[in-house]
């Protein structure tokens, strides 16, 4: 019998693949089945984001910054105009603060809602990604009522938001997250505790807290790896020091600390916190207020710079916004937390089976348009 | 913070005439030369008082045509949960910089993606391509004297079509 | 139609060979699934719980050589232009393009600035409806593809042009 020829092969995934959550381009090298070099190519989204800062006044930006994180817009246009407000040491009524975190938090779990789908999606299971598009839609109806817009929102303003809660939202809200709460029992018995589920997940595409740190990997991915690390909590913003919310992280249960299942399971968890944090918020909400009282009359912040970050529901969000006094930024830089995570993939991903890569790229949860801008 | 003047005085001591000491007192940066960066980063990495651990951004910023360009890093340590924000300036006709991709793994594609924007040169960066455009794009579409091109590939890039405004 | 109709028993129907093979093609126009940015969110919205495609016999396929009907979904970057031609060459006829959203009409709102940016997809590959909005709801998509079928079933594939 003659050697058994073998070399490695160059396979290409995307840019147009059914489980790149966009246009994500992965040069994979493979020895049989088994991984030996994977590199990303991004960049067949970059729209000039930040172009387009350079040539828009502030409050032009927002809607730019929906366009960025398309699945969790109003987290991203919170930082900004957080930044903005800091920079211009602008102060908000009440009633918008809690706005806002009530607003964010129905975002998160609209996001991680798509995420675990997705992430469903591409370990095969399409069921748990119809259910979960359910309870997302009545999230998306919740934000319709309010500002008029189911994805892209532009809803927060610098100082204030653009529309007040409307007539019957409490009721809503309150009716959403009772029945909410039930269904998230359901996922779990669905799609969390599957067998088929934790044999593809659990154990798969570990990584470990330094690497994770070393890449500067956040947000659940981060907390997947077993580091309790929320800006919320560690260093909070707007007004998250009145909640009270655990930050879960990932502890091994089906696997080791920081695979796949860990990851998934701390954005499981993540949506019950939020909707403890949306309960008392909801609870607590000053019930009269003027929205638009601390709109300023021009964005004009003064001669400086801030490097300003938030929890988006991938992880650190950072702005780094530079003012010359004008009323166009000289330079927004978005810090996006999954171009990070995405930077890891080639060092967890090495070594592992080609079907995992995608269970591995799934439970990262990376947005294109975050990464690309 | 008192972050800011702590690292200023460490370095100082350890790498005298680094910093450039800014004309009013302020906490918000430090200002170092670009020479001994490397070092520099490698330091402030595994310092057990100063432990920044994570990278959390690389900014290019292209101050206006007559000034140059600069990169802002900020850092992060987890353990210590401080940060900081170190800016290097660079000329604008060759500009470059010691790559600190070798310190932090993340420092890698931020860094790709500041060259990418602004044409800075990483001096020991390993992997130096452009991150987000195409591999044969002209030009660093984020400095302030970029022109936008006309035609790429047989595709045309006009700024307003005919008939819009 | 004409003299044949009504002639024959129940559950019989006479009609032109052509009409039916376009009436047949354009009640099961199966989509390429092709998301490129912000529009293919709602472009999964539409096919999954709430708004379900596939009563409108729409269905997503995952390769441009099973599918009839492509979505453009997004932001076309002069990056992935190249891309979007060659997908839509691998598509086997006849076959139809939905240009989804102000970016692949347009440019949309990345029109002004957008160095990186293709204004408007029907640059590089024919578009038979175009569905406004940034992004558009889902029931706008479903217009669109409704469109979509009443011009597929108005071709007349087997008649001789003249």
């Amino acid at each position: 019998m003659g050697l058994v020829h073998a070399e490695e092969m160059t396979l290409n995934i995307g840019p147009q693949h059914p489980s790149t959550h966009g246009v994500l381009r992965l040069k994979v090298k493979t020895d049989g089945e088994i991984i030996s070099e994977i590199t990303p190519v991004i960049g067949y989204l970059h729209r000039c984001f930040e172009k387009h800062c350079e040539n828009l006044s502030y409050e032009q930006v927002i809607p730019f910054t929906d366009r960025c994180d398309y699945i969790a817009a109003m987290n991203n246009s919170f930082g900004y105009v957080l930044a903005v407000e800091k920079l211009m040491d602008i102060q908000v009524p009440e009633r918008v603060e809690y706005i806002r975190v009530i607003m964010a938090e129905y975002n998160r779990i609209a996001s991680h809602l798509l995420a675990l789908g997705t992430f469903g999606l591409d370990v095969g299971a399409y069921t748990p990604f119809l259910y979960m598009f359910r309870d997302r839609e009545r999230i998306l109806d919740l934000f319709e009522i309010t500002c008029g817009a189911r994805l892209l929102y532009n809803y927060m303003w610098v100082g204030g938001v653009s529309h007040d809660l409307p007539l019957g939202f409490m009721e809503a809200s309150y009716r959403f997250l009772d029945e909410f709460e039930k269904n998230i029992n359901e996922y779990h018995n669905i799609l969390s505790y599957n067998k088929i589920f934790i044999e593809r997940s659990a154990d798969v595409g570990i990584m470990p807290k330094d690497v994770a740190i070393d890449y500067g990997v956040t947000g659940p991915n981060l907390r997947g790896s077993g580091v309790k690390w929320d800006l919320r909590k560690d260093e909070p913003y707007s007004i998250y020091n009145r909640f009270k919310f655990d930050v879960p992280v990932g502890t091994g249960i089906m696997g080791s600390v920081g695979d796949c299942w860990d990851r998934y399971w701390v954005r499981a968890e993540e949506m019950q916190e939020s909707i403890k944090i949306i309960r008392q918020a909801l609870d607590k909400i000053p019930r009269e207020g003027n929205v638009h009282e601390a709109l300023p009359k021009k964005v004009r912040p003064p001669k400086g710079s801030i490097y300003f970050r938030t929890e988006s529901p991938r992880g650190d969000l950072g702005y780094y916004i530079i003012s010359d006094g004008t009323p166009t930024p000289l330079r927004v830089k978005m810090r996006s937390p999954a171009f990070t995570a995405l930077s890891a993939l080639s060092e967890i991903a090495t070594g592992w089976m080609l079907s995992d890569v995608l269970v591995i790229l799934g439970s990262l949860d990376i947005v294109l348009g975050e990464i690309d801008r | 913070m008192i972050i800011n003047q702590k690292v200023s005085d460490i370095l100082e001591v350890k790498f005298p005439g680094v910093v450039i000491l800014p004309d009013e007192p302020h906490n918000d940066f430090i200002q170092i030369h670009p020479e001994k960066w490397k070092e520099i980063a490698k330091f402030i990495k595994t310092d057990s008082e100063l432990k920044f651990d994570s990278c959390q951004c690389i900014t290019g910023v292209d101050l206006g045509i007559e000034d140059g360009l600069e990169v802002r890093y900020n850092f992060h340590s987890m353990q210590l949960k401080h940060k900081i924000e170190i800016r290097i300036a660079v000329e604008r006709k060759n500009p470059s910089i010691p790559s600190i991709e070798q310190v932090w793994r993340g420092a890698n594609w931020l860094e790709r993606e500041v060259y990418d924007m602004y044409g800075i040169r990483f001096k020991g960066h390993r992997d130096l391509r452009r991150m987000l455009l195409p591999d044969d794009w002209k030009g660093w579409p984020l400095r302030k004297d970029y022109k936008t091109p006309n035609i790429y590939n047989g595709m045309k890039i006009p700024k307003v079509r005919k008939g819009w405004d | 139609m004409g003299f044949l109709e009504n002639r024959f028993e129940d559950n019989i129907i006479t009609a032109k060979l052509d009409q039916i093979l376009s009436w047949a093609r354009s009640t099961s126009a199966w989509y390429f699934q092709f998301g490129l940015a912000c529009c293919a969110i709602e472009m999964m919205a539409t096919a999954a719980s709430r708004h379900d495609l596939e009563r409108i016999g729409m269905m997503p396929r995952s390769s441009p050589r099973q599918a009839d009907v492509m979505i453009v979904a997004g932001t076309v970057t002069l990056k992935m232009a190249s891309r979007v031609k060659l997908l839509y060459d691998q598509m086997a006829d006849p076959k139809y393009v939905i240009s989804m959203g102000s970016c692949a009409n347009s440019g949309g709102p990345y029109s002004r600035q957008g160095y990186h940016v293709l204004k408007g997809v029907d640059q590089i590959i024919p578009v038979d409806v175009y569905v406004p909005g940034c992004p558009p709801r889902p029931e706008s998509l479903i217009e669109g593809l409704l469109k979509l079928q009443d011009k597929i079933r108005k071709e007349r594939p087997l008649t001789k042009k003249k």
